[in-house]
């Protein structure tokens, strides 16, 4: 905390660099479903094109002031959400802004970019931005339930809100990874995990061939590149925080690509193999065994990890 | 070129109920310049080649063949060819075969509320010359009176692989920066819109949808 | 099945039905006055099993002044299809409306409207427009309406357009040499 200029100079490498590897990694997800479909699939720098194809356009159209500041919001909450959780363990330069409570800093900045698109998407006035909106927010709400007992029960099992001390108490060898020692609460994350990605079978927020597209149904041009960049830096953001509260952490860069890349494709291996939820179905999914194994989590750290 | 065409002033929208006019906008489309530097210009053009979001609006019986393509067999995807729901962020519009009064109304609105640039292919010999419907009360004969068309794929219908050599036919346009529609129509602004409203007589919609 | 003819016997009782005839084993036709064929089409859904209406249309019979429409309905246990025709009077075209025995009768009646101009009065949404929007002449169904005369001036065909015969075409396509008649001569 003592350097302010360098940290916010390591902190936008940081943020490139995740941006980047979060691109890349779309790519990779995007290559690998259509191998599952048979396909071949884009190339690997696909989403940098389209990316620079939508920032190259020549027009475009407003609804309104909330209309610009929804991607604004959003890419803040990435970007606020990437700012709080230490890239690498024990790094000077990936060690971001970490600080005593920043877990739930992270936790807040994961949720404040949703709202901000809500507003955005909302005042475009489109109807299934606004039925995408309703369903991403009731959804959210389910999956939160678990991640937040999860989170709730690790807190209790280490006694500290710090991102960075939990993977501290994780090092020095596999068994002290969170998965090994509260496996409860891993698998209560791990599942609102996966509607944090939305991948099927709980991507009722975009819905192809239903609502199509949902929430930014109207974002197009640079609106729609910077909501692509946050959605980059956002699923690294949080890859690296599901990373460093569950697996250990990194300690370089590629212990870093392994673990997040394998972490995404629990939630990509999923999503090929399933078809979607109805909104109803996902929300009460989420607020029925996940639910109850996060409580049973908190039980279990309370009972048998503090004796 | 004559700047006084385009420059004169905000739209009638006299097709519009008085507090539906409210609604809409009145300002008049102006052509975009290329990127002053001639670099960035060729390297944003290869982009835009390169990553072609077509618009998912099927008008006529061509538009069966759109689906084929982004299957396993011919897989588009490979070449930066996705489709979007939205015209918002296609950038590409396939009219799929004939299009008739009732739905040239709903591709103008499609077309206009889309981002420049802008390609427009026509698929099948129907938008060309009207095809076998040549003689029918109720679709098009020339499509390019009413909107700018980019690139011609003749057939009927044309199978998957012709659409593919269109989008490859397409792609050496762009990059030569000669897929120029959008810009031709609005510099033709006055010429298109006596076009459409000439078949169009319940002109019921904005003079430009925004 | 021999026992549609029967029904249509039966029924012939009360309604004066003409041109009975049976074309295919699970498929008849027949001919009611206007004024009755309401009442045949209701008495045959509700007591003889025709429940489904698959389809409502016309045909435009200029040269005999009149329009004949069919109702064309189905009886899903026996398997049969029973066509019910009605003439109507080309100048004064109106019938009776069926929408209150099959919803779904509304949106032929109102493509009828719209295309041949025949009135069904009461039927719901009639006169809004169907396929044609802004349509500014005669129905087009209409004979005496010369679509490719109206195509042409509306709708300015592109010069160059030409037909081949197919078979013509490509013979002389894929075998230039080929001559139909009998080679003469030495070429
Ligand atoms: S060209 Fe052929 S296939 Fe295409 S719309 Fe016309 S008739 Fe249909």
């Amino acid at each position: 905390m003592q350097n302010w200029p360098s940290q916010i100079g390591y902190f936008m490498l940081n943020l490139t660099i995740v941006g980047l590897y979060g691109m890349l990694l779309s790519g990779i997800v995007a290559r690998t479903l259509a191998k599952v479909q048979g396909r071949i699939g884009i190339p690997l720098y696909q989403p940098f094109l389209d990316l620079a194809k939508n920032l190259g356009k020549r027009t475009a159209v407003s609804h309104g002031v909330m209309f610009y500041l929804g991607p604004v919001f959003r890419l803040a909450g990435g970007i606020g959400t990437l700012a709080f959780v230490p890239v690498l363990y024990g790094s000077e330069i990936f060690g971001n802004f970490s600080m005593a409570g920043d877990l739930l800093l992270a936790m807040y900045f994961m949720f404040f970019g949703q709202l901000g698109m809500a507003l955005g998407a909302g005042e475009s006035g489109h109807p299934f931005s606004a039925i995408g909106i309703a369903r991403g927010l009731g959804q959210m709400t389910a999956y939160e339930v678990p991640f937040a007992l999860a989170i709730i029960a690790i807190v209790v099992q280490y006694d500290t809100l710090s991102i960075t001390e939990i993977v501290a108490a994780q090092q020095g060898g596999i068994g002290n990874w969170t998965v090994f020692t509260n496996p409860l609460a891993v698998i209560a994350a791990m599942i609102a995990f996966l509607g944090m990605t939305a991948y099927p079978p709980f991507d009722v927020v975009m819905a192809p061939n239903e609502i199509p597209i949902g929430p930014p149904t109207e974002y197009h041009s640079s609106y729609l590149a910077m909501m692509t960049m946050n959605q980059a830096v956002f699923a690294g953001a949080k890859l690296i925080l599901f990373m460093a509260l569950f697996f250990g952490g990194a300690t370089n860069l590629v212990e870093l690509v392994i673990k997040t890349w394998a972490i995404y494709m629990v939630a990509v291996v999923v999503g090929a193999a399933f078809p979607r939820f109805r909104v109803d179905q996902s929300i009460r999914f989420f607020l029925r065994y996940p639910t109850l194994i996060g409580i049973a989590a908190i039980a279990y750290t309370q009972a048998v990890l503090l004796p | 070129m004559d700047m006084q065409k385009y420059a004169l002033g905000p739209l009638p929208n006299d097709g519009l109920s008085a507090e539906d006019r409210d609604l809409f906008s009145d300002a008049r489309p102006v052509p975009y310049e290329p990127y002053p530097v001639a670099v960035v210009e060729k390297f944003v053009n290869w982009v835009r080649a390169n990553s072609l979001w077509l618009l998912a609006f099927g008008t006529g019986c061509g538009a069966i063949e759109l689906n084929p393509l982004m299957t396993a067999r011919f897989d588009a995807y490979r070449m930066g060819v996705q489709m979007r729901p939205t015209p918002r962020q296609s950038s590409v519009f396939i009219i799929g075969g004939y299009a008739s009064v009732k739905t040239l109304k709903r591709i103008i609105r499609s077309y206009e509320q889309m981002q420049g640039p802008k390609f427009v292919v026509c698929l099948g010999i129907c938008p060309i010359n009207g095809g076998m419907y040549w003689d029918s009360y109720n679709t098009l004969n020339k499509f390019d009176e009413y909107l700018p068309v980019d690139l011609y794929i003749t057939g009927c219908m044309p199978r998957p692989e012709v659409l593919m050599a269109g989008v490859l036919e397409l792609k050496k346009k762009i990059k030569e920066g000669r897929a120029d529609g959008a810009n031709r129509y609005i510099e033709n602004f006055e010429w298109y819109k006596a076009n459409q409203k000439r078949v169009i007589k319940d002109w019921n919609m904005p003079d430009y949808n925004w | 099945m021999a026992n549609a003819i029967q029904l249509l016997a039966d029924f012939g009782r009360n309604f004066t039905l003409s041109d009975i005839r049976e074309q295919r084993v699970d498929l008849a036709f027949c001919k009611a006055p206007k004024e009755q064929a309401v009442r045949l089409i209701r008495e045959l859904r509700d007591d003889a099993g025709y429940t489904h209406l698959v389809f409502l249309t016309n045909t435009d019979y200029i040269e005999q002044g009149i329009f004949t429409l069919t109702y064309m309905l189905h009886n899903y246990d026996a398997r049969h299809t029973l066509g019910v025709h009605v003439d109507l009077d080309r100048n004064a075209a109106e019938m009776e409306s069926i929408h209150n025995l099959w919803a779904q009768a509304a949106t032929y009646q109102r493509e009828l409207r719209e295309m041949y101009g025949i009135r069904f009065p009461g039927s719901p949404r009639l006169d809004e427009d169907f396929c044609l929007e802004g349509w500014d002449q005669i129905p087009p169904m209409l004979k005496e309406f010369d679509t490719a005369a109206f195509s042409l001036e509306r709708f300015h065909s592109r010069e160059g357009r030409g037909s081949v015969d197919p078979s013509e075409h490509m013979k002389t396509l894929l075998y230039p040499t080929h001559s139909d008649e009998p080679s003469s001569g030495g070429s």
